[in-house]
């Protein structure tokens, strides 16, 4: 106890094997979280297929029944026209914004603020309701000058019509936000190169600019665009028959509302994978100039 | 070939350029030296109007950049005349800039088929021809980040030669290099310079300036406080301000 002689040394360890791997720290706490998980899981299967209240043979009745599959048709008719309206007015608003007249970019603010400001279903409700506004469409001079074309509205603004501008002109707002940033994220000294040799801001932009923001925008677009696939569902309170709305259709009719609203979630979830699967291909062929960036040579 | 007159700029409250007077004769070479925030960089890009003058004017090749002389004012020139005016002045940054989305070799075709609508062929059998010169035509297909710092500023030097340019502009050029990296690039700009390109080189490779430079200019608080053949302004400074630089740095 009083002794002052040296510390007394931790055991003198064997010579380790070095031919084996060190054995891993046991973790008993994560094993358990893992057991706990996998049991509610089971359970949770368990409890859905043993409740008959599920009806899973009417599901498989009408997973490919032409009604469902029609719907599937015009959901991912209705995500992609939108979605491509939406990169359209998206890109637009952009550049409107960062351009340096204020007139430009205060509008792009405008309708930015505007459009994500008020919820897709509103707009959607809007537009189909247009008549209400314009009775009648009407191409001509503007202000006072002669028509020349005159259309009632209700012709034109269909329900998928009103879909397409409800659900586009929302997309378009967050499209711009997107591709905003996309462009902001390429080093400025990118766009002097570009003017020093002498190319166009539309050249530079195009060539230069954009190729690289891609990289910025490609993964929220993906977001978007699942998130469309979804949204879509809105138009059925328009009347469009997508998805949602054709298995509507079936369970007023025959009360069967839970397997029908199984199948159209089986559906939605497929597209959504479908998607997920693309993006990844996409991100993976944009970062080809990055992910080969290893150790620089010479 | 270069003639600059008065030339003013302001970024804000602060005047960067307060008059600044130079003249770079055909085939010369004059560096410009001076401590950072002396406007050095300011009056380069001014010179390819990247950025825009305030005041005084700048005339290359006997035209000016960015504007045209319509009765007894300057008027802004539309922007393709603007681009035409930059294909002639080659402009080589200190951070190289190449563009990250393409190859090497894309990268030195890609003005010349745009701007000076070259076929493809030609574009891409002078860029090997210039690669080669920059002795970097085995790495024509790789991507930029995946040359290290002093091949990338070969490649920007290759990119900017590919418009045929009558004047290079460089940028603090081996600034951003590590110190092992600065000697291939400065060998290329010697080679330049031996075959009678102009050059406006901002710079503070004291040695390059003394061994290359035709003409060195001091600048200082956006001035230009001292200028001279090599030999006088390096050896033999005459400004106390010059002096005292020249002894920081060394």
């Amino acid at each position: 106890m009083s002794s002052t002689a040296s510390p007394t040394l931790p055991q003198q360890p064997g010579t380790p094997r070095l031919d084996l791997p060190p054995v891993p720290l046991a973790r008993p706490g994560r094993w358990l979280a893992a057991a706990l998980v996998a049991l509610l899981v089971l359970w949770f299967v368990w409890i859905v297929f043993n409740n008959p209240n599920f009806q899973w043979r009417v599901v498989g009745k009408y997973l490919f029944s032409k009604e469902i599959l029609d719907g599937v048709k015009l959901t991912i008719e209705l995500t992609i026209s939108a979605m491509l309206i939406g990169m359209t007015l998206g890109l637009t608003a952009a550049l409107m914004r960062l351009s340096d007249n204020k007139l430009l970019s205060t509008a792009a603010k405008g309708y930015i603020v505007f459009f994500r400001g008020t919820p897709a279903l509103v707009q959607l409700i809007f537009w189909f309701n247009l008549a209400a506004l314009f009775p009648r469409m009407t191409l001509g001079v503007p202000f006072f000058g002669p028509d020349l074309l005159s259309i009632d509205a209700n012709a034109i603004i269909t329900p998928v019509v009103a879909a397409n501008l409800g659900l586009g002109l929302c997309e378009g707002a967050y499209m711009s936000e997107i591709i905003r940033a996309g462009i902001l994220s390429v080093d400025p000294g990118q766009r002097e190169a570009a003017a020093a040799l002498g190319l166009t801001r539309a050249q530079a932009m195009r060539r230069i600019i954009l190729p690289q923001a891609l990289r910025v925008i490609v993964p929220p677009t993906g977001n978007q665009i699942i998130g469309m696939l979804k949204l879509t569902s809105l138009a059925s309170v328009i009347s469009v028959t997508e998805l949602l709305s054709a298995a509507g259709l079936i369970y007023t009719r025959t009360y069967e509302t839970i397997p029908l609203l199984i199948v159209a979630s089986i559906w939605y979830v497929a597209l959504t994978g479908l998607l997920t699967i693309v993006q990844r291909l996409i991100e993976r062929r944009l970062g080809r100039s990055v992910q080969d960036a290893g150790p620089a040579t010479g | 070939m270069i003639e600059i007159r008065d030339l003013h700029k302001r970024f804000g409250h602060v005047e960067v350029l307060k008059g600044v007077d130079l003249t770079v004769d055909m085939g010369k070479v004059v560096c410009v030296i001076g401590p950072s925030g002396s406007g050095k960089s300011t009056l380069l890009r001014c010179i390819n109007h990247l950025e825009r003058p305030d005041a005084g004017y700048i005339l290359v090749n006997g035209h000016f950049v960015g504007y045209r002389v319509v009765g007894d004012r300057l008027h802004e020139v539309r922007e393709l005349d603007l681009c035409a005016s930059r294909a002639s002045i080659g402009m080589v940054f200190q951070r190289f800039n190449l563009f990250q989305n393409m190859t090497v070799l894309d990268n030195v075709t890609l003005a010349p088929k745009l701007a000076l609508r070259v076929a493809a062929a030609d574009a891409e059998r002078k860029a090997l021809a210039l690669l080669e010169r920059v002795g970097l035509a085995n790495k024509k297909d790789r991507y930029p980040n995946r040359l290290s710092g002093g091949e990338q500023q070969r490649v920007a030097i290759a990119r900017a030669l590919a418009m045929e340019p009558r004047v290079m502009l460089f940028d603090e050029a081996t600034s951003a290099l590590d110190p092992e990296l600065v000697g291939e690039v400065l060998d290329v700009m010697r080679a330049l310079a031996r075959d009678g390109m102009t050059m406006v080189v901002v710079t503070h490779e004291i040695g390059f300036a003394r061994e290359v430079a035709d003409e060195v200019v001091f600048m200082d608080q956006g001035v230009v406080a001292e200028r001279g053949p090599p030999s006088q302004v390096l050896q033999a400074p005459r400004e106390a301000r010059t002096r005292e630089f020249l002894a920081r740095l060394l």
